[in-house]
């Protein structure tokens, strides 16, 4: 069982590294859009400053998200070649169509807009940006289209010993994709948003560019709020849809071990005991879980004790519970970022609205390390939703452990773990080292890094290249 | 034709277009090492593909997707077989990918040093390495009922796949040579004519070496010669064209030569395995056949008209990106994004 152990170590750590970029790509995409608009309209400068200068982090961070979903591709069929033959019919399906719809969107016309801005008119200059930004949200919808099928299988029939697909519309009409898409587009909005936001208070701070880096944050504040606002809201869609489809997973998320009352608490913390099955020193915030839960105040939770003899009676003996303490502690660190997050996008609306943002120290000085926050947030949401799965990997139908390659080895997964752990640490060091480098030049455009100056074995020169 | 045919012979054209597309971009990666004689130029080099690298490893992850939709077992098989050449590989583009961005925003040479490497490595690993899994796959490979591959290092590494890879390489580099006198101008575009004069011979001994291994190591030739003795007939004769096209300095027709070449070599692969999707070295009842691996007909049925509907759209704005970069770069500094 070492092998399952070292699979799901490196898909958890690869999927969380690829999902550090993943939303600030989908962000940046869209804000850098947004700024690219104003520019065609308001036909000021620094629109284009804006647009060029976020554009710097944005491709920058793109090529990692890019490089580090290749992996993502293939690792299925390495890892979990079991998994990938038993759902490959229906779940590879929205895979495809995410490269042929999304993929060849993106990195084509990522091409244009770099390469393209005296190649092109300036209205399909400003066309391809947002169709970058449309395909970032495309894949966004078709990855999200496959994991949902892991948490709430639909649209398939089981036949020769496989989940064979029967019907695209319940596979794309999934309950969880569209509770699920909305919220982790709005999650990889924020992380745009407060990217901008966090830069942009460290530079104000420094007293630089001012201007600039006011008109920055102001977008990046409705935006970073508006997406906060989603957020809550298709949070608290997300909580009603597992009431009902992954009740598990719920009262694992909130310690729950034996049915609730009616109407149910909602525990803000809790100390979980998983060997005697209780928590206890409960904190409680009376009728939220069943506000939550049913958009009542009133309503019972069953606990995870009544789910697991449910589970045995139809699945056969084994433990059904998942990883409870992760997945409680998972779920409450995310919802606090999102509070933080409406909280700071609410005043710093204010502060902005006050024309106070640039002189508020204190305030500019909590939005730098807000930078992290929706990272904190996407991370804690998936494990969440992933670790809450457990020991499922298609819910109710395949465990995670029977999901996984029989030829692999554990030293062949331990060599590629390491080296993928190896490659994706000094990948991370680049791009902050990059990324503060950017920081540090500002939104000024200097002449390209040229070490052809400085090359001893220079002969030529460009006057040769140059006709 | 069946359902699970027509979507063998799209991922056929998938990794087919893939290679075409991809080949010069590996082989410009390549030159990178040889060609360029200062940093502007090899800024130059890399320009020509800045725009289209991206998007022309899209065939290879869409090539990827198709597999684990319409083959999952060919997927499964496939990806978990070859492991660990699978890790190099993703290792390899990995680096190359980053590189492009990465190099030019530091001032440092040991930096760009780094990240010149890393395109070299990157550029030259992959071919290699396709031209081995390919290889290995028409050769067979040990694959045992429960269609789970079991390769022991010389199952996948022997005289005839090293020869594949190096086939791979070698039309690669000499596909991105050729690129760079179409794209170029100037000097560096009379040094890339120079240089695919010069590998000429070397590559034309190589393809003969691949044709006569294949024959000799292989069942390729008993089961398909039909098809492939002609095919590769063909490809012969295009490499002799080749060299008139290169001493007239028909820059776009030899381009197109050693195209129609990888096109070939790539296609020989999938027509040797026909109607297979892998061959076993154990027991010719244990082969994968294409019906064997395939999904379910509702299945294909979508993906069919997914396919039919996506992909002339995404051909149509590739064409319509070459178009817009149709133009040669001529080194001038202000208009080099990477
Ligand atoms: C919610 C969004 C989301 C999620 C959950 C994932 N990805 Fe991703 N992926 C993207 C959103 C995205 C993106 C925004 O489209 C990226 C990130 C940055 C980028 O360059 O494109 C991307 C890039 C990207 C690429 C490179 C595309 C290219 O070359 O242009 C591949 C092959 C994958 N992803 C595959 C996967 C797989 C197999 C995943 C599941 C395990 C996965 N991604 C999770
Ligand atoms: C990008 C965001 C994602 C993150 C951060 C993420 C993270 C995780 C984590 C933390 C686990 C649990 C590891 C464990 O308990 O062992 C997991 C499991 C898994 N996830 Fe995701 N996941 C993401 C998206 C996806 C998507 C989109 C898919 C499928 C399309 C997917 C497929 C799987 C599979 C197959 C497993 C089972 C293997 C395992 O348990 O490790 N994940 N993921
Ligand atoms: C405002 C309070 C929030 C609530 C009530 C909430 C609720 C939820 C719930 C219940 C899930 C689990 C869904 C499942 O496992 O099926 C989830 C997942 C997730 N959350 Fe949140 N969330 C909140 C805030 C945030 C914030 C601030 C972020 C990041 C910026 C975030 C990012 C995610 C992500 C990435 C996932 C995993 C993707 C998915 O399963 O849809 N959430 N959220």
């Amino acid at each position: 069982m070492e092998e399952v152990m070292l699979a799901r170590i490196q898909f958890a750590s690869t999927t969380l590294f690829h999902f550090i970029f993943v939303p600030l790509s989908i962000g940046l995409a869209l804000l850098i859009a947004i700024m690219q608009t104003m520019y065609a309209v308001k036909k000021d400068e620094i629109y284009l400053k804006m647009t060029k200068f976020w554009g710097t982090f944005f491709l920058i961070n793109f090529a990692v998200g890019v490089v580090t979903g290749i992996f993502q591709e293939f690792q299925f069929g390495m890892n979990w070649s079991t998994y990938s033959r038993f759902v490959g019919d229906i779940f590879g399906a929205p895979l495809a169509v995410e490269a042929l719809l999304a993929f060849f969107l993106e990195s084509t016309f990522i091409g244009i807009w770099v390469f393209g801005w005296d190649k092109v008119s300036k209205k399909l200059h400003l066309t391809s940006i947002w169709l970058v930004s449309i395909g970032t949200i495309l894949s966004a919808f078709w990855i999200l289209a496959a994991n949902s099928f892991m948490q709430n299988p639909v649209g398939y029939t089981l036949q020769n010993g496989r989940a064979e697909m029967n019907d695209i519309v319940a596979l794309l009409t999934n309950e969880k994709l569209w509770v699920a898409f909305p919220h982790t587009v709005f999650g990889s909005f924020a992380t745009g948003a407060f990217f901008i936001i966090g830069v942009s208070a460290w530079n104000l701070l420094k007293k630089r560019d001012i201007e600039f880096f006011k008109r920055s944050i102001n977008i990046s504040l409705v935006i970073g709020m508006l997406a906060g606002l989603g957020l809550a809201f298709s949070g608290h869609s997300q909580a009603q849809y597992l009431m009902h489809a992954q009740p598990m997973k719920m009262a694992a998320a909130e310690g729950l071990w034996e049915d609730s009352g009616d109407p149910a608490a909602w525990t803000v913390v809790a100390k979980i005991d998983v060997e005697n099955r209780e928590s206890t020193g409960r904190i409680e915030i009376p009728y939220l879980l069943s506000y939550l839960s049913f958009s009542e105040f009133s309503g019972k939770v069953e606990g995870m004790n009544t789910l697991e003899a449910q589970m045995i009676e139809k699945h056969g003996e084994g433990s059904y519970i998942p990883p409870v303490k992760t997945t409680f502690w998972s779920f409450r660190i995310m919802a606090v970022t999102g509070g933080i997050l409406l909280a700071l996008g609410a005043l710093g609306l204010l502060l902005s609205f006050r024309k106070k943002i640039t002189t508020s120290v204190w305030f500019l000085r909590i939005l730098v390390p807000a930078i992290f926050l929706p990272f904190i947030g996407n991370s804690f949401g998936w494990i969440m939703s992933e670790i809450g799965r457990q020991p499922w990997v298609v819910n109710g139908l395949m465990k995670t452990a029977d999901g996984i390659s029989p030829n692999v080895s554990a030293g062949q997964m331990l060599f590629s773990l390491i080296s993928f752990s190896t490659i994706y640490t000094i990948l991370g060091i680049v791009m902050v080292i990059l990324f503060i480098k950017v920081i540090q030049q500002g939104p000024h455009e200097k002449p390209k890094a040229d070490v052809a100056a400085k090359d001893p074995f220079e002969t030529g020169g460009i006057d040769h290249a140059v006709k | 034709m069946q359902l699970s045919e027509i979507w063998f012979l799209l991922i056929a054209v998938l990794f087919v277009g893939f290679i075409f597309l991809e080949g010069f971009d590996f082989g410009v990666g390549m030159s990178t090492k040889f060609l360029a004689k200062n940093d502007t130029e090899k800024r130059v080099l890399i320009n020509t593909i800045g725009p289209v690298w991206d998007a022309n490893e899209v065939w290879l992850i869409t090539a990827g997707g198709a597999m684990f939709a319409a083959f999952p077992h060919w997927y499964a098989t496939v990806f978990s077989g070859y492991y660990i050449p699978f890790v190099v590989l993703l290792l390899a583009l990995i680096a190359r990918g980053v590189s492009f961005e990465f190099r030019g925003k530091m001032d440092s040479q040991k930096w760009v040093k780094t990240w010149d490497w890393m395109i070299f490595i990157g550029s030259i690993l992959p071919p290699f390495l396709f031209g081995v899994l390919f290889t290995s796959m028409i050769r067979g490979v040990p694959i045992d009922a429960d269609m789970n591959m079991h390769a022991g290092f010389f199952d996948i590494v022997n005289a005839y796949t090293v020869i594949g890879g190096i086939t791979f390489v070698a039309l690669a580099y000499l596909h991105g040579l050729l690129f760079i006198t179409l794209k170029t101008t100037g000097e560096i575009r009379e040094r890339a004519h120079k240089a695919a004069q010069k590998v000429y011979g070397l590559v034309g001994i190589v393809i003969v070496l691949f044709i006569a291994m294949t024959a000799y190591d292989t069942n390729a030739f008993v089961e398909r010669g039909a098809i492939l003795i002609p095919l590769y007939g063909v490809a012969i004769v295009l490499y002799g064209a080749l060299f008139f096209f290169l001493r007239k300095k028909r820059e776009g027709l030899s381009f197109t030569m050693t195209g129609l070449i990888l096109v070939i070599v790539m296609s020989s692969f999938f027509i040797a395995l026909f109607p297979n999707v892998m061959i076993s070295s154990l027991d010719p009842a244990f082969n994968m056949s294409i019906y064997e691996a395939a999904s379910g007909e509702y299945s294909l049925r979508i993906m069919t008209i997914v396919a039919f509907t996506m992909v002339p759209i995404v051909l149509a704005y590739t064409i319509w990106s070459y178009y817009v970069f149709r133009k040669r770069l001529t080194g001038d500094k202000e208009h080099l994004e990477y």
